[in-house]
């Protein structure tokens, strides 16, 4: 069986067995990481770009070292969010990048729905690193595949994820995959900072962290800017931290086993405290490194076809 | 000069004859014969008064790349108008005496025909802040005052723009919505901005300012009128006011009785438009209330943009639909053949009410009145193809769309302007 897509724009649409595929392969690549000689010939001959229109070191990078470990070549163009206005169009830049023989077009953008605009223009293959406040596909297959190390299977488990969730395409792709994965998603922000309708996608919604959390397998903490702040979605970080941040009090009603994790960068003492950030239970910093096997296996499946 | 338009069907008179002396209506008549007259084989057809239309842009002066009065007014009559109103949101804004001049000259100099009605701005620079010269404005021609792209989110410039322009017969023509609410929005807010993740605007952005409207118009017992109704509350609250004997209007347009918020999946920005489409069930209560006279008319919103405007990302792509030319087949798809009216009510939204609201003598078929008319075949099948359009803006979320009802010749005055 072949990866069906030629993008990964969202996880809406990615079936069951598909998943299943990245997070085997991704599986199959991760021991590369941690051997001597991080190299491979799966994507020799190919090229890789990353198109960042947004400042993001960590994926960037965790893209970069996939595409080059696997011996791409891979090259990135970082543009500012305010070229996104000033600069060449979206579709004209992907064409140019097409016509310099991309295999693959890593984009994260400010704006939602940016990837599928670009990857309407262009042949290469498109996966989408976040945009706007949609999908971060990669990110929730990375988790997933966390989760599934620790605990051997997705079915049945409930996650519990705290935080911005109108602005979080992470919560948003993971909702997407983990419901796919049998998985049951248990949501917590202040009303202000949760979408509306949010319960017909078939998650739990609350506004007290200890009631989403209680009985959760995972706790998965969302980064909150200072800026939701500033547009007057609550009153102070303080007062923010003090209900709807992760700390040991409220992380006590989840499972004792319960893994934490966080998409990262963390701000420590606002949306998670450093002692559940750097507890036994946290698998944050592993979380990291299945992001570049999660990334490495996307890779190969998503240029494997054709060939 | 004579006219006869022989053997189609006519609202209110059904199958009759119509003579045409001089530009207006002289006769309408089960058979009518008439030597030297030019006739016009109408056997068929429908023929009906000529669309009028609230609210359009034709971005002339300054945006020429969009659209100018030349092929906006081609379009127009293509799309069985004749007449349009224009607002005033073009460069530099429409907010003297000047600028309207030079859009009614212009119109008559180099138009298709098509008797184009400026709408002045309610603010100078449609700041929200000054009052633009309304009595100037209206003596060049304006037809009304608006700030439409933008609400008078001011209430106090809303009451004293109501206030002076009354002196004049200037009604404010609103659109509705309170842009703290509107928050960056960019889709109607609910499940598919959701499951999109794209930012919402809430209904309730439109149906506040809608409400404030009301109070201010009952208050100082003025006429207002209501832009672009698009959700289910703006109708009531207009309903429950009329109720009352509030002097309100209100317009929707096409694609709010046609599309929903379901079409914004494709993250197509020929789809993104002020106030965003909504749900069926607002669909449902949009046609209610153009069928019990909550809602007097349909207007286009015809909003041409480049396609530079558009093939961007969703946020950043400018807002707006080009309407013009499907404005009749959508809307006798959906009103007549869906069974919700007939062809005659359909004339009333399209043009008598409209022209009513603008105080103009056309809008109707009947003796006296301006040879304004269209012959329409409300079954011909065809399919909406942008390409094809007059207007310089292609954008429109139907395209590739199967209609039914089609606008074949259009006259303004006894003269015919356009013939598909
Ligand atoms: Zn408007």
């Amino acid at each position: 069986m072949a990866f069906k897509h030629k993008d990964l724009l969202s996880l809406r649409d990615v079936e069951r067995e598909e998943i299943e595929m990245i997070l085997s392969t991704a599986a199959s690549m991760r021991p590369l990481l941690e051997s001597p000689t991080k190299k491979t010939a799966h994507l020799q001959g190919k090229s890789i770009v990353t198109l960042f229109y947004e400042n993001s070191t960590r994926t960037r990078m965790s893209f970069e070292l996939a595409s080059k470990y696997m011996s791409a070549a891979a090259a990135n163009i970082s543009a500012s969010a305010s070229s996104v206005a000033k600069g060449e169009t979206l579709i004209d830049t992907g064409k140019t990048l097409d016509r310099m023989g991309t295999d693959v077009i890593i984009i994260r953008h400010p704006m939602s729905g940016a990837p599928h605009l670009l990857a309407q223009h262009v042949n290469a293959a498109v996966i989408n690193a976040g945009d706007g406040v949609n999908e971060h596909p990669t990110q929730a297959l990375l988790d997933m595949f966390t989760i599934k190390r620790h605990k051997g299977h997705l079915d049945g488990l409930r996650v519990a994820i705290i935080g911005d969730v109108n602005h979080s395409r992470v919560a948003r792709s993971n909702i997407f995959g983990l419901h796919t994965m049998g998985a049951e998603v248990a949501l917590c922000a202040p009303p202000t900072l949760m979408p509306v309708q949010m319960e017909e996608l078939g998650v739990k919604t609350y506004t007290r962290v200890e009631e989403a959390v209680e009985g959760a397998d995972v706790v998965m903490g969302l980064r909150i800017q200072k800026e939701r702040q500033e547009e007057g979605n609550f009153p102070s970080l303080r007062e923010y931290s003090a209900f709807f941040g992760i700390n040991e009090e409220n992380l006590r009603y989840a499972k004792p086993d319960a893994l934490v994790m966080h998409p990262g960068p963390m701000n420590r003492g606002v949306e998670i405290t450093s002692d559940v950030a750097d507890s036994e239970q946290s698998v944050i910093n592993e979380q990291v490194t299945s992001g570049v096997a999660v990334r490495m296996a996307l890779l190969y499946l998503l240029t494997r076809k054709g060939v | 000069m004579k006219l006869l338009v022989k053997g189609g069907t006519l609202p209110e008179y059904g199958r009759a004859d119509m003579l045409v002396e001089d530009g207006v209506i002289s006769r309408i008549e089960g058979n009518i014969e008439c030597e030297g007259a030019q006739v016009v084989d109408a056997e068929g057809l429908y023929v009906m008064p000529g669309m009028v239309d609230l609210h359009c842009h034709l971005r002339d002066p300054g945006q020429e790349y969009k659209e100018d009065i030349v092929s906006g007014t081609r379009a127009a009559a293509a799309g069985g108008f004749t007449s349009v109103c224009c607002m005033a949101n073009t460069t530099p804004v429409n907010d003297n005496a000047v600028v309207t001049s030079f859009i009614i000259n212009k119109a008559k100099a180099e138009g298709s025909g098509v008797h184009v009605y400026p709408v002045g701005a309610v603010s100078k620079g449609l700041k929200g802040e000054n009052m633009a010269e309304i009595g100037d404005m209206a003596k060049a021609g304006a037809v009304a005052i608006s700030d439409d792209g933008k609400p008078v989110m001011n209430a106090l410039l809303m009451r004293l723009a109501m206030e002076y322009g009354s002196a004049f017969g200037m009604t404010v023509f609103d659109h509705c919505e309170d842009s703290n609410l509107v928050n960056k929005g960019v889709m109607n807010e609910g499940y598919n901005s959701t499951l999109l993740g794209l930012r919402g605007t809430t209904r309730a952005a439109e149906e506040v300012q809608i409400a404030r409207d009301i109070v201010l118009s009952e208050t100082l017992n003025l006429p207002i009128h209501i832009c672009h109704v698009s959700t289910k509350g703006g109708v009531e609250l207009i309903r429950q006011a009329k109720k009352r004997g509030v002097k309100i209007t209100a317009e929707t347009a096409p694609h709010y009785l046609v599309g929903t918020d379901d079409l914004c999946a494709s993250y197509d920005a020929n789809t993104k438009v002020n106030p965003p489409m909504r749900l069926a069930s607002d669909q449902e209560a949009l046609i209610a209330g153009l069928c019990d006279g909550t809602i007097d008319a349909i207007a286009t919103d015809h909003a041409p943009h480049h396609r530079d405007e558009k093939e961007v990302e969703y946020n950043m792509a400018l807002s707006g639909i080009s309407g013009f030319e499907t404005a009749f087949a959508l809307c006798v798809e959906t009103l007549v053949h869906g069974h919700h009216m007939t062809m005659e009510d359909f004339v009333k939204v399209a043009c008598t009410n409209p022209a009513r609201i603008i105080k103009k003598n056309c809008g109707q078929l009947k003796p006296g009145m301006d040879a304004d008319f269209i012959l329409a075949d409300p079954n011909e099948e065809w399919c909406i193809d942008a390409r094809k359009f007059l207007s310089k803006g292609k954008n429109t979320p139907f395209h590739g769309r199967l209609v039914h009802g089609r606008v074949k010749e259009t006259y303004v005055g006894g003269a015919r302007i356009y013939k598909d």
